[in-house]
């Protein structure tokens, strides 16, 4: 048996001095137990039961609950207005906003490679803390696995979610009516270009910042002021396009976006048009779709705007159309939205 | 945006449509010769302004496409040697040789990296000193000074694992060989801006003179394509055939000297085999003998350039303008940007890619009741 830490006669300092994940920090034992009492226990336990068992027990307020699950494994971790921490959080959470629900509680998964950096684990972790107490969620039943050197991209996270849905009709693509106008909830591609200057070092002046945060305050205000949502999307991955697509397709009806309205900052477009990306694909991370009645947008949008300026309708259901298409119009006419087969890849000149 | 929304405006645009419906008198075909230009055409629906009998041929200008399948295998076969990283540009990565791509060879265990500028292959090759590192230098008069400043750097750095996998074309000669073509129908060209940005539009004079025919250098936005399109139609209704400058906000009549000089250390004219198009003369750029020691197929002497295999495909006859990409049988049914029977399905700035993203459908404002 190789020796230890557990061996010596010290008492454990608080900080047990691992600088690095070891594959025996996934073991189940000494180390496993220290890194969840030192580094995960810290963050989230509200309770002295809290994370202490191998689930949690948990009230459920009402009776309608919403649940999702998400895993993260952006590179790189940490990315200008955000990391995997966040990310984890905010996305999940905004997954159960989408339902119509006030998130109440978090799993966290984590899949560690031997050799990371604890310091970076605790930073990671801090900035999950930060991200689920901003939207006040908790976390409360968690798992670690350590995975051999190579065998990962340093960390995973997986987080699953529960919320208590709030709102009193559903929300889903069924719902959507020709008539009704989409609403972005502020501008688009920030955090898929901002991930990818990160990624590549594209370094950007000034740099794109990711749009990574909670949407759960601006649905719930939504809710709470008796618009009558009939769907919701968060425009993650294959962004707003993708998701129109997907919303089309499933509720059978045809949609027109006027590209000219489709909010975009400054540097995201320079981004995107040096790359040869296209916005309306890019993924977003603290944004969301609405599609409400004609009748409400107004208000709708009045009340998005308090949380984001850019918050603006971009088109609308239309009545005639091919089920399941989504047009963008343009100076020259319109044309249909697609999926994008594979990664949209820079092009070359 | 600045320097990008007044070239969008669509007001103006619908202001030049009209001013060019005021002049056109006669059918004509005018090819732009870049994909960029293609992609920005079909998207924006610049063709749908024009009126009736003018027609709009997408020229060879996709660095992607016209790159030999032979070089793309040649590519991979490095990419599975294991002590070889190869880098190149995203958009080259998915493109089939005559089997399978880079990206299929990446999933298969390959170490391919996507690179965003080739200066950023040097930086791999001095952090893996103990691999051979190659970056695949593709594309236009656009990318090739990157690739001299790259080897240059390399030289300068004395960076004994870096070479360069090299299939460079020039636009001049190509826009020769369409016109030597019995089946080429093309009145006037839009020649590429970003091109000319680099090397000038001097070059492009005798070719004017030589088949009478105008030809406008032309930038990429809306209103530059509509402006250009406008300039060679007046052109050619007036019987002229010169060279304008339609991107005179980039171009300069001499281009960018420190970069023509970069890419004249580095590069020898040399004869290149363009996908679908065969063998034109003086169309391509080999590193001088003084570079030898950077050309990757000099460092790995087992690995051949072959020809191009049979194929379905008509991206030939796309990439020369004589066909349009729905004229061909395959186009969204068995060839798909997902399966891909050809490059310029693959490539963003492919005219079969173009089509089937902004034309697959048919217009929705008509579709619409």
């Amino acid at each position: 048996m190789t020796e230890g830490p557990e061996f010596t006669l010290q008492c454990p300092l608080p900080d047990s001095g691992h600088e690095r994940i070891e594959l025996a920090h996934g073991s189940g034992g000494l180390l496993t137990h220290r890194l969840i009492e030192e580094v995960f226990r810290p963050a989230f336990a509200q309770s002295p039961d809290d994370l202490t068992h191998d689930g949690a027990v948990v009230d459920v307020p009402g009776t309608q609950i919403a649940f999702t699950t998400d895993s993260y494994v952006v590179r790189p971790l940490v990315f200008p207005g955000g990391d995997i921490g966040s990310l984890a959080v905010n996305g999940t959470v905004n997954d159960l906003a989408m339902c119509g629900a006030r998130p109440l509680w978090l799993s966290a998964g984590f899949v560690i490679e031997e050799g990371f950096l604890v310091e970076d684990l605790r930073r990671i972790v801090a900035s999950m803390r930060d991200a689920a107490q901003a939207v006040g969620v908790r976390l409360v039943t968690g798992d670690t696995k350590v995975v051999e050197r190579g065998h990962g991209d340093g960390l995973y996270i997986n987080t699953s979610g529960i919320g208590a849905v709030v709102a009193s009709q559903p929300i889903s693509p069924r719902q959507v009516q020709p008539g009704d106008v989409v609403i972005v909830s502020g501008d688009l591609g920030r955090h898929g270009m901002a991930v990818m200057a990160a990624r590549e070092n594209l370094g950007f002046e000034p740099p794109i910042v990711s749009d990574c945060g909670s949407v759960s305050a601006p649905v719930l205000r939504l809710l709470d002021e008796g618009i009558d949502l009939h769907c919701l999307r968060d425009l993650t991955r294959g962004g707003l396009a993708t998701a129109l697509i997907e919303i089309a397709e499933s509720a059978g009806v045809a949609m027109e976006l006027e590209a000219a309205a489709i909010p975009v900052s400054d540097p995201v477009r320079g981004a995107c048009e040096i790359l040869g990306i296209d916005p309306l694909y890019v993924a977003n991370e603290g944004c969301f779709a609405a599609i409400v009645p004609e009748s409400e947008a107004a208000r709708a949008l009045s009340i998005l705007r308090e949380f984001d300026s850019a918050a603006i309708a971009v088109g609308s259901v239309r009545s005639g159309g091919a089920a399941g298409s989504v047009a963008l119009k343009t100076m020259g006419g319109s044309y249909a939205l697609d999926r994008i087969a594979g990664e949209q890849l820079p092009r070359i000149c | 945006m600045k320097h990008v929304d007044e070239y969008r405006n669509a007001a103006d645009a619908h202001r030049y449509a009209e001013a060019i419906a005021r002049i056109v008198t006669r059918p004509w075909s005018i090819m732009e010769i870049c994909g960029g230009q293609t992609h920005s055409i079909v998207r924006h629906g610049i063709d749908r302004l024009l009126p009736d009998g003018v027609t709009l041929l997408h020229g060879p200008g996709c660095p992607v496409c016209v790159t030999p399948p032979g070089m793309i295998d040649a590519a991979i076969a490095i990419a599975n040697r294991p002590e070889a990283i190869l880098c190149s540009f995203g958009d080259m990565l998915r493109v089939p040789g005559n089997e399978g791509s880079l990206l299929a060879a990446k999933a298969r265990g390959a170490d391919v990296r996507m690179v965003y500028s080739p200066l950023d292959a040097l930086d791999i090759a001095r952090d893996n000193p103990e691999r051979e590192v190659v970056f695949f230098a593709i594309g236009f008069e656009t990318t090739a000074p990157a690739t001299a400043m790259a080897v240059l750097q390399a030289e300068l750095r004395a960076l004994a694992n870096f070479s360069l996998l090299v299939s460079h074309v020039l636009v001049p000669p190509a826009m020769e060989a369409l016109l030597s073509d019995p089946a080429s129908d093309v009145d006037g060209f839009l020649a590429a801006g970003h091109v000319c940005t680099v090397v000038g539009y001097e070059d492009y004079t005798p070719i004017a003179q030589r088949y009478r025919i105008p030809i406008v250098v032309t930038g990429f936005e809306p209103l530059d394509l509509m402006q250009g399109l406008y300039m060679c139609l007046r052109q050619l209704e007036e019987g002229r055939h010169e060279v304008e400058n339609q991107y005179s906000r980039s171009v300069r009549a001499a281009g960018n000297p420190a970069a023509r000089e970069a890419v004249e250390r580095v590069f020898a004219v040399r004869p290149q085999e363009w996908r679908g198009m065969g063998s034109i003369a003086a169309s391509g750029l080999g590193l001088r003998p003084h570079y030898a020691r950077f050309d990757a197929l000099e460092r790995f002497p087992a690995i051949a350039v072959g020809a191009e295999s049979e194929s379905a495909c008509i991206s030939g006859e796309v990439l020369r303008g004589v066909s349009k990409p729905c004229d061909c049988p395959a186009f969204g049914a068995a060839c798909t940007p997902e399966h891909p029977l050809g490059a310029t399905m693959v490539s963003s700035e492919g005219a079969c890619a173009a089509y089937y993203r902004y034309r697959r459908q048919p217009p929705v404002r008509e579709a619409v009741a």
